[in-house]
This record gives C-alpha cells, structure tokens and sequence, in this order.
C-alpha cells in the first residue's frame, strides 16, 4: 500500500525523491479520512518553504485541509492537472494525485521523516 | 452522547460517527457524493431520530399554534402538514418547524434536534391564558426519512397505507413493516419522498428492512453530511446558519409563511413594519465566479465593505459548484449583483443566483 521508496509524515504528507527535488502528496489514509475531493488550492511556482509551512489547501464536500511541506524547499512545479480533476487525490493518491514538485534545500531534512513501515505502524496506533 | 435506537445499524453499515447537537450521528457512510446522487436519482434513507416532537392537546390547541406561528394552522385540515416557525415578539426565529395536524384539538410539533429543549421551554412558556398541555414526546420517538424517486417504490410493499393516494404535505397513521407509526409525504431534500414516526421501542426492523429491500433499486443509507448538501440545494433552512433569533422570517426570504389575515401572533407587529419600511437586508443564493469553495462564516464584501459572513456554502455534488446563502444589503440582492467572499485572506468573486439551486423535474 504505502511505497517503500517514499517518506511520510505523522500529517499523512508523502514525499518521493527525485534526484534533487521531490514530489508531495497526500498519503490513501488521508484522502480516505477527507472522503470526496473536490478541490484543491496551489501554490505558486517558486515560493520558498520553510518546514511545516502549508503548501496547499485539499476541500472535500465538507472539509477544508492544509497540506504542509514535509522539508524546506522551493515549489518547482504544481500538478495543474488538479484544477479539472481534483478526485486524482482520491483515485491515485502516491501517483497522479501528487500535488507539488520541490527543489529541496538539504537531503538530509529527509532523515527525521518516517519510512514506510513507521508510517503503518503510526496509522495502526491511529486505529487502536 | 445521545444514540438513536438505529445506532449499532448505522455502525454496522460502515458510518462514520460524529458528535452532533449532542447526538453520536452517522456524518456519511459510502461517501457524501454518492450518497447525494442517491437521493437524487434512487432513493436514501435518512436516520432522523435526533429530531424533537411536541404534542400540543387541549380545547385552545388551534389558537395557540396561531399565536406562536406565522403560518396558518387553521387551514390545516386533520391529515396535513404545514412548514412554519415558532417566532420570537421581534419576528425572529427560536426555530423552524413542521405543524402536524391530527385533529381540531391535537397538533403535532416537530422541531430541530439543536432546539428541543429550548423550543419546548418556549413553547410551555407561553401557554399561559391557553386551555393547552403540552407533552415533549422527543425521547419516545424514532423517526426516519425515506427520500427520492424511488421512495414510494419501495415503500409501499412494506405498507398498509395507499402512499399513492396520499399527497405531498399529508400524513396518515399507519403500519410500516409492521410497526404502528405515522407517515407523511414530507422530506428536507428537495426530492419526494416520506417521513416515518415510531414509538415503537424497538424500531431496528424499520431500518434493516428499507434498507434490504431498496439495496436492489440503488438505495443508499445517507449521512448527516448529504442531508446537508441536499438541503441547501433545494434551499432549505439550516437554523444556527441560515435563520437564527437574529434573523426576521422576511430577512430569510420565508414570506410565504407568514399569512398576515390570520389574526394576531408573536411578532405580526414587527412583520408589518418591515413590510411597511422595507428590508435593509434579506437571504440571497450564490455561487462562486471564481474558483473557490464558499464556507459557513467566511467574510463577505460587497463594494469594498464587509456587509455579512456566509451562512450556508458548499460544493453542490448535483449542479457541480460551489453554492450558498448569505445576507446582503437589500440593494445587493437582485439576481447577477457581483461580491465578494474571502477565502483564506483572498476576496474571491460571488454572484447571486436564483434559488432554489435545485428544483425536482415535474415539481411545480
């Protein structure tokens, strides 16, 4: 389910690794929590991000969500594929559904996030 | 937290609970987009339990349903519902509510869950000079919405009463899978559909049956979170965000409820001097011009000056836009006047539209 290759945070926020950017999304437990997406608010190509500092913002019928940079970077793309089809956040949440690119400041932010076995681990305490 | 006597059924059937007015409440169950379409073009069913019953008895039971109400009661003939509302002297609302005719001396209240306390506060409240008792019946009741276009088809085998033969805003007694109850041809949808009352302790066949036999025919068991959606497509009142105790009934844009000819009642006076004066705000439909989805409380401006917040604002899953209600200045109100509504500290264009958003073909 969660890609061993991804990092992920206790905020339900993936990250994949590409050379020196990365790619952002929301994990399938959190699209599942949100329930239909149906809008999504992007942020502009080339601000700068501190850690924890919202990235966009994810509206299900009833809900209105932040979603955080999960390390420092620059926003190098955003998925405009998101402003027709915002239900990619729900149908294929660690891939089509990725919301920003960001060109990372330091690897090494990386280190604090969990792995994909942390992260299920965290989500069966959720559960619990 | 309160729980319906449904409560284990919706758990079973995968809803997701939340608190609601005090009440652990399904919010959705296989998702509020699918759920609303059901409704639209199937049929859902609706656990309403959490709503407030009053009984009002008594030689003076007419009488004292026109004082509280702007409504006519006395053109209800036994077997009829009426929407109305109990007002406050200043023509506000303490809530809105169904009248139930069951006869000349038997009225039958159903109220808002957030309000049953006060509402029934009030309504004892000002019984005094009335030949009148009035019982809160809240607690030993269960009640459940069947809404769609599909509702009578599937009612009616699980029936005594000849739904055909009953009309919109009417009741009858009757038998529903066995259960002795009331059922109306009422619904806060938008869509036809029916209104079960039970007293019965133990309703839960109520439940599982209409939701095995309508499975087939695309009946959905429907949350909290469409019967939002569905509402407020169809503009019906949310009390707390679209009509409140600082909101006349002619500000909420609810004219048609009020019947000036039928005699004095709590806040006539203030009714017939807004009509004389003129509004200086009313209720007016919106949707977004640009992309943004429009939320309860949210600022809004209209020529540079903040007037209001939203009342009601949500993405439509039927029309496919962002919608809602809000008060503006009266001169703002006319169908296509342009404002605006902050979202997330960016004011974002709004229109006003026709309401309701949404009307049922063949529905006049």
């Amino acid at each position: 389910m969660y890609p061993n290759d991804f990092r992920y945070t206790k905020e339900h926020e993936w990250i994949k690794v590409e050379g020196d950017e990365a790619l952002v999304g929301i994990t399938d437990f959190a699209q599942h929590q949100l329930g239909d997406i149906i809008f999504v608010e992007l942020p502009a190509v080339g601000k700068e991000l501190a850690v924890r500092q919202p990235i966009g913002v994810v509206e299900s019928v009833k809900s209105v969500s932040d979603v955080y940079a999960p390390v420092p970077g620059v926003v190098a793309a955003v998925n405009e594929e998101l402003g027709q089809t915002a239900d990619l956040l729900n149908k294929d949440p660690h891939g089509k559904g990725w919301i920003v690119r960001i060109k990372i400041k330091d690897k090494k932010d990386l280190d604090g996030l969990l792995s994909a076995g942390e992260y299920e681990k965290f989500l069966e305490g959720l559960e619990h | 937290m309160k729980r319906t006597r449904f409560n284990e059924l919706h758990k079973s059937l995968g809803g997701k609970m939340i608190e609601f007015c005090g009440w652990e409440m399904p919010v959705e169950y296989s998702g509020i987009i699918p759920e609303h379409m059901a409704v639209r073009t199937k049929a859902g069913l609706f656990d309403v339990s959490h709503m407030g019953e009053v009984l009002v008895m008594g030689k003076d039971a007419l009488a004292y349903v026109q004082w509280l109400t702007p409504n006519d009661a006395a053109k209800l003939e036994p077997g009829q519902v009426q929407y109305t509302a109990l007002m406050t002297p200043e023509a506000t609302f303490v809530d809105d509510m169904l009248v139930y005719c069951i006869g000349p001396e038997e009225y039958f209240l159903v109220v808002n869950a957030a309000n049953v306390d006060k509402d029934f506060s009030w309504i004892a409240g000002h019984a005094k000079g009335f030949a009148v008792t009035v019982e809160n019946q809240s607690d030993a009741y269960s009640q459940v919405a069947l809404q769609g276009p599909l509702a009578e088809t599937i009612l009616q085998p699980l029936t005594d009463i000849d739904l055909a033969a009953m009309k919109s805003f009417h009741w009858t007694k009757g038998k529903v899978v066995g259960k002795d109850g009331r059922v109306s041809r009422t619904g806060y949808t938008g869509e036809d559909g029916f209104e079960i009352y039970t007293m019965d302790p133990d309703p839960g066949v109520l439940w599982t049956t209409i939701i095995e036999k309508g499975k087939p025919l695309g009946l959905l068991p429907i949350g909290l979170g469409a019967r939002d959606t569905l509402r407020l497509e169809a503009k019906l009142m949310l009390y707390g965000n679209d009509i409140s105790d600082k909101t006349t009934v002619l500000e909420a844009d609810l004219k048609w409820i009020v019947k000036l000819p039928k005699g004095d009642f709590l806040g006539k006076p203030v009714i017939e001097k807004q009509l004389a004066e003129g509004l200086t705000r009313k209720l007016a439909g919106f949707e977004m011009a640009e992309p943004g989805i429009a939320r309860p409380h949210y600022p809004v401006f209209f020529e540079g000056q903040r007037v209001s917040e939203v009342a009601s604002g949500t993405f439509s899953p039927f029309l496919k836009k962002a919608i809602g209600l809000v008060y503006l200045p009266f001169e703002a109100t006319p169908v296509g006047t342009e404002f605006e509504i902050e979202i997330r500290s960016k004011r974002t264009k709004a229109k006003v539209i026709p309401t309701p958003f949404y009307k049922r073909a063949g529905k006049k």
